[in-house]
């Protein structure tokens, strides 16, 4: 299945128009909206792993109704700006960072998946899995950690694979909710993301997330995570 | 069924020593009901792993940090002692919201569903204007809530006022003002729901009315107000 772009086109901000008394009101120009993108594979192609179910829902219902409340959200803001109303765009910016948050994750969350029958759960080689060794000690030292990290958050969040791309160094870190990994420090790239939600695993984990943990691993997509990776660190 | 107390033994601070003294363990509370008594608004699968799995874990998890504070008191180890906080909220928190939601709900045999009469009936068309007004807001304010947490209907002790709160992932209710008391709360984790209701939080939100138990919530109401 053809991977669309994440984006279907960008918003952009146009140059301030001035008043007499020299207040300035921006516009936001050309909103467009956002648009589901489309899985690289079948919906049951990560069984045993995660349930064909689970990725429907996922993919059909949660990602898609945080692209329709970020699509609305970016038009009650257009709305907001074109007005002056500063307290509706302000209240707005919870809504925009929860379902953008939301639609920005689950993107790279189904990129960091793969079936096995296409390389899922092997081990990145190359010079991400030479960082991997040196920072982290081994493969399964990270997998050990980022399991911890994930089964030990409260709430909802993500559990991700970070690269600081100024110091070049590899994190592991969690956000909560819809928090994107940026929000965890300016200069994290996400090479990989593990949703924690129960809505990603309750259906076929239940209650036990680290079972779930235990398996994703068998589906990551390290060669996108390499990608990513090494397009920061030529 | 009867309902056990929340706590076996409650928990002492010593002074001197700022040790935890006679610490003992808190233990899961019965249902007053079966686990398939509030179906079809809450399947019997989900009380079942709510009840015995999440709420169970909570009470392992907060008797274990309890522990480990023990040990940090006793060793003046106040880097334990801060660090533990977290868990110390996180799973007291579910003990205490738990023990509290399983006590809002009964089966419609029993009176699940019925409005409240008497004070806190008058309190709520008084302050909201009307039940239904109440259960429209409650359940907007819990679709609303983003990430895990906890919807509530809380009484203000001291103002004597009725509010409607939310609170993120086990804090209790408490944690929004110290004289809030839970008359209500309604679990809006994913947990709580999605093995029934799947994504749509909204049907969940509308049927749990039927078993929300109002006699319950008025006993609370009256004990603050008399």
């Amino acid at each position: 299945m053809a991977f669309r772009p994440l984006l279907s086109r960008t918003l952009g901000l146009t140059q301030t128009l001035t008043h007499s008394h020299s207040h300035t009101l921006t516009q936001l120009r050309g909103l467009q909206t956002f648009s589901l993108p489309d899985l690289s594979y079948d919906y049951g192609a990560l069984e045993p792993a995660i349930s064909g179910e689970i990725m429907q829902l996922h993919h059909q219902k949660h990602h898609q109704a945080y692209i329709t409340n970020y699509n609305k959200a970016l038009e009650q803001l257009q709305d907001a700006v074109a007005k002056g109303d500063s307290s509706s765009v302000v209240k707005l910016q919870s809504a925009i960072k929860f379902n953008g948050g939301g639609h920005i994750n689950h993107s790279i969350f189904w990129k960091n998946l793969t079936p096995v029958s296409e390389g899922g759960g092997e081990p990145p080689h190359g010079s991400l899995g030479w960082a991997i060794d040196t920072h982290f000690g081994s493969m399964e030292a990270l997998v050990q950690k980022i399991s911890a990290e994930g089964a030990a958050l409260q709430g909802s969040g993500w559990v991700w694979l970070g690269l600081d791309k100024e110091s070049k160094k590899l994190v592991v870190d969690t956000t909560a909710n819809q928090d994107p990994l940026v929000t965890k420090g300016a200069n994290l790239v996400p090479l990989l993301g593990i949703d924690v939600w129960e809505h990603a695993y309750y259906l076929q984990y239940k209650n036990v997330r680290p079972d779930y943990l235990k398996n994703i691993w068998k589906v990551i997509n390290w060669k996108y995570a390499s990608q990513v990776y090494e397009k920061e660190c030529p | 069924m009867a309902l056990r107390s929340v706590s076996r033994k409650s928990l002492c601070l010593g002074l001197a020593v700022g040790q935890v003294r006679g610490l003992q363990s808190f233990s899961l509370p019965e249902l007053p009901y079966d686990y398939g008594a509030l179906e079809p608004v809450i399947s019997k699968e989900i009380m079942q792993l709510h009840h015995l799995k999440h709420h169970q874990t909570y009470i392992t998890n907060y008797n274990k940090a309890l522990e480990q504070l023990d040990e940090a008191l006793a060793k003046a180890d106040s880097p334990s002692i801060v660090q533990l906080q977290s868990a110390i909220k996180f799973n007291g928190g579910g003990h205490i919201n738990h023990s509290i939601f399983w006590k809002n709900l009964t089966p419609v045999r029993e009176g699940g569903g019925e409005p409240p009469k008497a004070s806190l009936g008058w309190a709520i068309d008084t302050q909201f204007g009307s039940l239904e007004v109440l259960i429209q807001r409650v359940n907007a304010e819990g679709a609303a809530l983003q990430g895990s947490g906890w919807v509530w209907l809380a009484l203000d002790k001291e103002l004597k006022k009725l509010s409607i709160q939310t609170t993120a992932n086990q804090d209790p209710l408490v944690t929004k003002g110290s004289a809030l008391v839970p008359l209500f709360g309604i679990d809006v984790w994913e947990h709580a729901y999605y093995l029934q209701y799947k994504n749509v939080k909204a049907d969940y939100l509308k049927n749990i009315w039927k078993v929300i138990n109002w006699k319950y919530a008025s006993e609370v109401y009256e004990k603050e107000i008399p």
